[in-house]
């Protein structure tokens, strides 16, 4: 790049050197930069306000703060940071069971588009995928309100009869259907398409020579795909499924709609009014709330903030622990 | 065990794309077999019909016979992963399981037909595989090192025994030394002279010296224009086609005065 025409060789008077490129080349990495250091500065700023903001409702007693804040009390169950705790566990339940849901269901059908279906019908199918991400999530709340709880409310009853001896299944299966298992499964349909379409790409991209060697070995289309794509997309994967929780975790309004909310630590995902998430609450909270009562939200911001940031470093841990082996030296 | 493989009237397709049209021939076992001829006249697309990876590619078919040990390998009722188990490929780009460790890669192929293999089993198989590919003394210290720390031509080693370590009864090498360094390529070409005792090895190079080197038969094809199916012109002893070849194209061709 440094070779240079003559021409302006005689004008810079240094034929290795190009001006001009060399400025368009300082410009670049520069703006790069800018924008690189844009998203630490955006992530710092929201730190810092989470902190500052939620900083007076952290600190003052719980008699205070019961005294300003109605849905706070003084007993060990009911101040700010027992209710943070059960919200903290609602989300992480919720996200997770969503996840367990959605994830292999994604997996399946980006397999499927991406390794199964005739040309035709997996572009088809991958139109489908990404229009599905578009939905807004309000949509699918009102859909999983009005259209799938009913539906599924039988359902839960014969789970509950039939699997009450399984932990999650145990307890009392509400008839409304407003649990914390219908927020999962809407949760897991909203975060379908995403995995779906992040995983399909990476599946996609496995080297043909990697899936030769192994179909020449004698792998059947199955061993193939565990042999060479699985491997090769492991940590795309994780990825993807993070990119998922991320919004399940953060998912407000369709949680809001369906699920009848209640503070505890219980494991019973077919009792109603047990389970709720920090994000839906903030919604069902915030319209009314004074401005301690907006503290006290922001404080449990704050907690979802920390449980995102956690949940993405834990997956670029488990990316990079083996890095060594993801193909990509 | 070794086996012959007849060749009968082979045409091979892309979608309408006739590819190789009308290649018939015979391969010995204990043999090798080099193919030689210009870039695109279908050597390629003729030796992936030889272990049904030609099939691989949508829209890509074959007809005619492609016969093991007189089983045809087209018959109905044969199944391709069956088929592949028994004549093992080596690609022209060495290609180990980049997220497989070096003794991973030489036991993948064990594994597909024993999962569980016992670990004194597996040694024995990933000594022997190694050993048989020249590159035991090599990587004996570092079996859990990915396979691709290894270099070019130990990689290409390393998928050697990754074909041989399954016991097919014959092996395809398309260009398996074009990706490799002078050394590494007698290293191979030693080793295809080792391996000739137990199989039956096809092998497509461009490298002339190469062919008369390693092999006992050489098989010239050509191509009569672009768009054109590659055809077989003539097969005959190496030391034949090398010294008086029946085809004025042949003499052409090895002789650089191509085209
Ligand atoms: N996947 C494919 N789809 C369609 N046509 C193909 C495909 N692979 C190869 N061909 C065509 O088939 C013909 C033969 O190709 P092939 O790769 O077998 O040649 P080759 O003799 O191996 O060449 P080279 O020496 O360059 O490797 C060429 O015209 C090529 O364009
Ligand atoms: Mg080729």
């Amino acid at each position: 790049m440094t070779t240079v025409a003559p021409a302006r060789s005689e004008s810079t008077g240094d034929s290795l050197t190009a001006a001009r490129s060399s400025l368009a080349n300082a410009f670049f990495s520069r703006l790069t930069a800018g924008a690189a250091s844009l998203i630490l500065v955006t992530l710092a700023a929201v730190a810092t306000f989470l902190l500052v903001r939620a900083w007076p409702a952290i600190t003052s007693s719980s008699a205070d703060l019961a005294s300003k804040v109605d849905w706070l009390g003084t007993a060990s169950s009911d101040t700010l940071i027992a209710t943070i705790g059960y919200l903290v566990f609602g989300t992480l339940l919720i996200g997770t069971m969503a996840l367990l849901i959605g994830a292999p269901i994604s997996f399946g059908i980006a397999l499927f588009i991406s390794h199964y279906a005739p040309r035709r019908l997996a572009a088809t199918l991958g139109y489908i995928v990404d229009l599905l991400a578009a939905v807004p999530s309000v949509i699918y709340g009102l859909w999983g309100g009005f259209v799938l709880i009913p539906k599924l409310a039988p359902f839960y009853g014969w789970l509950n009869r039939e699997f009450g001896w399984f932990p999650l299944f145990a307890g009392e299966a509400s008839p409304t259907g407003r649990v914390a298992l219908s927020a999962s499964i809407v949760l897991a349909i909203m975060i379908l398409p995403i995995i779906t379409a992040v995983t399909r790409e990476v599946f996609l991209q496995t080297p043909v020579l990697h899936e030769e060697a192994a179909l020449a070995m004698g792998a059947t289309r199955w061993e193939m795909i565990r042999m060479a794509v699985f491997p090769f997309a492991r940590s795309g994967m994780i990825g993807a499924t993070m990119l998922g929780l991320g919004r399940a975790l953060g998912e407000t309004m369709a949680v809001y709609m369906i699920l009848s909310p209640g503070l505890s630590y219980s494991f019973h995902v077919l009792e109603a009014s047990s389970h709720n998430t920090i994000a839906a609450n903030i919604a069902l909270k915030f319209p009314e709330a004074n401005a301690t009562g907006v503290e006290a939200l922001i404080a449990m911001g704050l907690a979802l903030f920390v449980i995102t940031l956690a949940v993405n470093v834990l997956a670029r841990w488990v990316v990079s622990r083996r890095s060594e082996f993801s193909g990509a030296n | 065990m070794a086996k012959r493989i007849d060749v009968n009237n082979l045409n091979v397709y892309y979608r309408a794309f006739c590819a190789v049209e009308g290649v018939s021939l015979a391969i010995e076992p204990h043999s090798v077999t080099a193919l030689i001829g210009p870039s695109g006249c279908g050597k390629s697309t003729f030796i992936r019909t030889i272990n049904r990876m030609h099939e691989v590619i949508p829209g890509a078919r074959v007809e005619g016979e492609v016969l093991m040990d007189g089983i045809d390998l087209y018959a109905p009722g044969i199944d391709p992963v069956a088929v592949r188990r028994h004549v093992g490929m080596v690609f022209q780009r060495p290609n180990p399981f980049p997220t497989m460790t070096i003794a991973e890669n030489a036991l993948a192929g064990t594994r597909l037909n024993n999962r569980r293999i016992s670990k004194a089993d597996a040694e024995e198989v990933v000594e022997t595989s190694l050993k048989a590919a020249n590159l035991w003394e090599e990587v004996k210290d570092r079996l859990d090192r990915p396979g691709s720390s290894l270099s070019g031509g130990q990689q290409q080693r390393l998928c050697i025994a990754r074909a041989i370590a399954i016991k097919p009864d014959v092996l395809l090498m398309d260009e398996p030394c074009s990706a490799l360094d002078p050394i590494s390529t007698l290293a191979i070409e030693d080793l295809i002279a080792e391996l000739k005792s137990e199989y039956t090895i096809v092998i497509v190079t461009h490298n002339m010296q190469q062919a008369a080197r390693v092999s006992d038969r050489t098989a010239f094809f050509n191509i009569a224009g672009a768009g054109k199916p590659g055809k077989l012109i003539e097969m005959n002893a190496t030391s034949v086609i090398f010294s008086s070849p029946a085809e004025r194209a042949t003499e052409d061709y090895i002789s650089g005065r191509f085209g």
